[in-house]
Formats: C-alpha cells, structure tokens, sequence
C-alpha cells in the first residue's frame, strides 16, 4: 500500500484524509502513483500535473525519506521506503511568495 | 414574491448573496472554495440552479465547479482545457512568437437555452463550448484561426478572452472581445468569426485604426435588441448600432473615458452604467470618489451616481466582470471593488448601498433574478 499526503487544497477537493493509501500496480514510480491517485480521485486530475505534458506543475514538489524527488524523471522508481508504505510520498504546495 | 442572488468571485473564494425583491436585507453565504482566485460565476437562464464557476489556483492550475442547486453544494467537472489542433503562436509583448498556452478560464456563459451547455473565455485567448455541462470541453478553433491570430497581443492583465455575448435572437450569432486583439463575431454558431473593431481608434498601438489589436475592456448588449453594443474600450466608450460593423465614440461628458465595466439597464435599452477609473497607469477614481455614470440617451451624456458610494479618500478599482443588472422593476445594479466591497442599487442607479464590504477583492459580480 502506497501512502500519498496531499496538500490541504486538495484533500479539500478530494473530500480525503491528509493521508490517502493507494495500490499501485507494477514498480513504483511518480507516473504509476500519480495514476493511481488520479483513478481514486479524477477531480485532481490537472492539478498536480499537466494534463497533456504530464509534467509536475511549477508551483508543486515531491518529497519522500527526507528528499526532493520533484526532478527525478516520473518513470523512476520512488525509494522503496515509499514503495513499501514505510514512508508517504508528500505532495507540497510550494511556499512562494515574498 | 422575487429573489436575487448575486454570485462574487474574488480573489480568494467566492460568496453568494441573497435578498428578496425588496433587496435591503442580504444574507452572506461564503467562502466557498476558499483561498481560491475565483474569476467568475454564472447561472443558467434556462435552469437557475444550475451555477458554473471558474477556480483557479497558481499551484494547482484550473478548475471549473458546477452546482445543481444554485450553490449550496458544488462538484468539480472537466478542467482539461486543450486547443485543437497544433496551437501555434501568437505575438508576445516584446513582437516576438510565443506558443499559445493555456493558463486560466476568465469568463463562463452559460447557453440560453440549453444548462449543459456553456461556453469558457480562456487565456490565452480561445473559446471553449462544453455540451455535457462542462465535463468535456471543445474548442471552437475558428476564432484563434482568424487569420490575424498570430498578432494578437496580451493587455497587461494577460490575454483572456473576457466577454461572450449571446444574440437572444439568433443562436447562430456570438460576440465576444479579447485583451487586446478586440471583438469578434461569428454568424454560423463559432465556425468562422470576423474581427468587428471598424471605428476603433487607439493611439497606444502602432495602427490606431488597425483590424486587431484593440485593448476592449467589455462589452454589453440589451436582449431586446441585440444588434446594438455598447463597449468600454481601454480609453473611449463606444457604441455600434449594427452588431458591430462600425463603432463611434460616445464618452461625451465623462470625467475619463478609462475604466472597466459598461452594462444595460434591464428595461431600457438606451440607458448604460459605467464607472470612469482615472487612467490607465493609475487604475483608481477621480478625486478618490467611487462614481457611477448613467446614461439614458445611449452615451454621450452622463450623470454622476454618487448616493450612498464613498466620495472622499476611495481608491478602489471595478474590474471588467464586476458588474451585473438584474430584471426587476426598478432594476438592481451591482458592482465589485478591488477593495472587497459589493455595492447595490434597488432603483437603477439612483441609490447607493454596500451589501458587504470586507471581502477579498472583488473579481466577478453576476445576478440571477428569481421568481
């Protein structure tokens, strides 16, 4: 079981806990958890990636085991804490600003 | 006995107010979507319940929420906004190409007719129908094929497609104007549209006379004769008496001819509301006063409305959407400030009142007249 922890707007619109656990077919990877996430949940589909490029929103991280995985390719494996359910795959909502 | 709800959008969540025809007493419901930038909502004419709004975020991009009960619950529909067809490129503030991109949807208009149908103002500019009450949207690409696509300019605000107005009489005819190529119409329902800003004159753009390239603001019709438009350009109100084909200025004796919104009174076609903004590099009223202008003749001549709105030390702004009209008798006008105030006037101008006046700042304001 996989462990997502979704920013607070979209557990709003996901009408989730803060954490959401998913099962994920195959290796573990941002794409194959993403769309996972995206099956339970369509209403986050655009929101945490394009929907045609499927590239992550600017504004969006993702963080897992004290790392920022946001620029490792999507087809990667995620670290197997997180494919393992030990750890969740954190979604941020960027602090931007001044 | 009637109802109003007027439906906000404002910068970090949209509110509905309530009032019977009497419009004295409000009831305040909001935030809904809270912290979200909500650019506009609008109701069904054939099913009031029915409410489309656009949701935007910077982190998590583009929603549209739809209620079937005239907003008391909402449900996200389709957000996936996609041009058809190889987008290319229209012209970037510096001249140069730059790819057509979507970033948000501006406006909603609900069909007359049919609540499943509803039409999306996008930026970078196009038009959008959906068919199955927004869960799939379709470019009507006519318009962004234009020939003059590819010079088409962002106004500072970007490059929304702002306004669409449909011809109560003829469902085959759309008008809608973008910032800032200008207006547009279609006579074969979006297949092929003609640029309409003959008698358009701006001198901030290289051809003051051009075909495309002017920064129109908003434009409104009367449903009862819908081949005349009033206009609201960046500077200069402008009417034409024949959908569009030829425009002339009628700004007449306003303070500024700068400013936002224009609208038409509900029962009398030759009467319009607008709110002169000082200027463009200032974007705040004259003599920090928050006036209303009327006309009954159809422009030209103008009288202040000023009863009940703040004449001294108001520095606010009234965004192009952020003004509504409804049907009663005498009609009701409303109007959202950038300082998060919605004003309200139950005879058509006359009086002045805030409904609320500590929202976040005001981006959208429409009225549904219920019976």
């Amino acid at each position: 079981m996989i462990r997502v922890v979704l920013p607070a707007h979209l557990r709003t619109l996901a009408h989730s806990g803060s954490e959401v656990q998913l099962e994920v077919e195959g290796q573990v990877t941002q794409r194959s958890v993403l769309d996972a996430l995206e099956a339970r949940y369509p209403q986050l589909r655009g929101t945490i990636r394009d929907h045609v490029t499927q590239q992550r929103r600017p504004f969006l991280r993702f963080f897992a085991c004290e790392e920022d995985l946001s620029h490792e390719p999507p087809d990667a494996p995620l670290p197997d804490a997180v494919a393992s359910g030990t750890e969740p795959l954190l979604i941020i909502g960027a602090i931007a600003g001044g | 006995m009637s109802k109003v709800r007027v439906l906000v959008g404002t910068r970090k969540g949209a509110f509905i107010l309530s009032s019977d025809g009497k419009r004295e007493k409000w009831d305040i419901d909001g935030p809904h979507f809270t912290g979200f930038e909500m650019y506009h909502l609008k109701g069904s004419p054939a099913d009031p319940n029915r409410l489309y709004a656009s949701q935007c975020s910077g982190w998590f991009g583009q929603l549209i929420q739809r209620s079937n009960d005239g907003g008391k619950t909402w449900e996200p529909v389709g957000n996936k906004f996609v041009y058809d067809g190889v987008p290319g490129t229209h012209q970037w503030y510096d001249g140069t190409p730059h790819p057509w991109e979507f970033k948000r949807v501006w406006h909603l208009e609900p069909s007359l007719k049919d609540p499943d149908t509803v039409y999306a103002g996008i930026e970078d500019a196009a038009l959008f129908r959906s068919t199955d009450g927004g869960q799939n949207w379709q470019e009507l690409s006519g318009l962004r094929g234009h020939g003059s696509g590819p010079h088409w300019t962002p106004g500072a605000g970007g490059m929304g497609l702002h306004t669409i107005l449909l011809d109560p009489t003829n469902p085959q005819r759309i008008f809608i104007a973008i910032s800032a190529a200008g207006v547009f119409r279609t006579d074969d329902a979006g297949k092929t549209w003609r640029p309409i800003n003959q008698g358009l004159r701006s001198e901030h753009i290289p051809d003051p006379t051009a075909e495309v390239g002017h920064c129109v603001h908003r434009i409104a019709m009367h449903p009862s004769r819908p081949g005349v438009l009033f206009m609201q350009k960046h500077w200069d109100v402008m009417r034409s008496d024949n959908a569009g084909d030829l425009w002339r200025e009628v700004s007449g004796n306003l303070p500024t001819d700068f400013g936002f919104v224009i609208d038409v009174h509900a029962h009398e076609p030759e009467t319009i509301y607008v709110v002169p903004i000082k200027s463009d590099s200032e974007h705040i009223p004259i003599d920090g006063k928050l006036r209303v202008y009327r006309s009954r003749t159809g422009g030209n001549e103008w009288e202040a409305l000023t009863k009940g709105l703040p004449q001294r030390d108001c520095y606010v702004n009234v965004l192009r959407d952020a003004m509504a009209i409804d049907s009663l008798d005498k009609c009701g006008v409303y109007f959202g400030t950038t300082g998060g105030q919605v004003y309200a006037s139950a005879d058509a101008g006359d009086t002045w009142a805030p409904i609320v006046r500590d929202l976040p700042g005001v981006l959208s304001v429409e009225v549904q007249t219920l019976q």
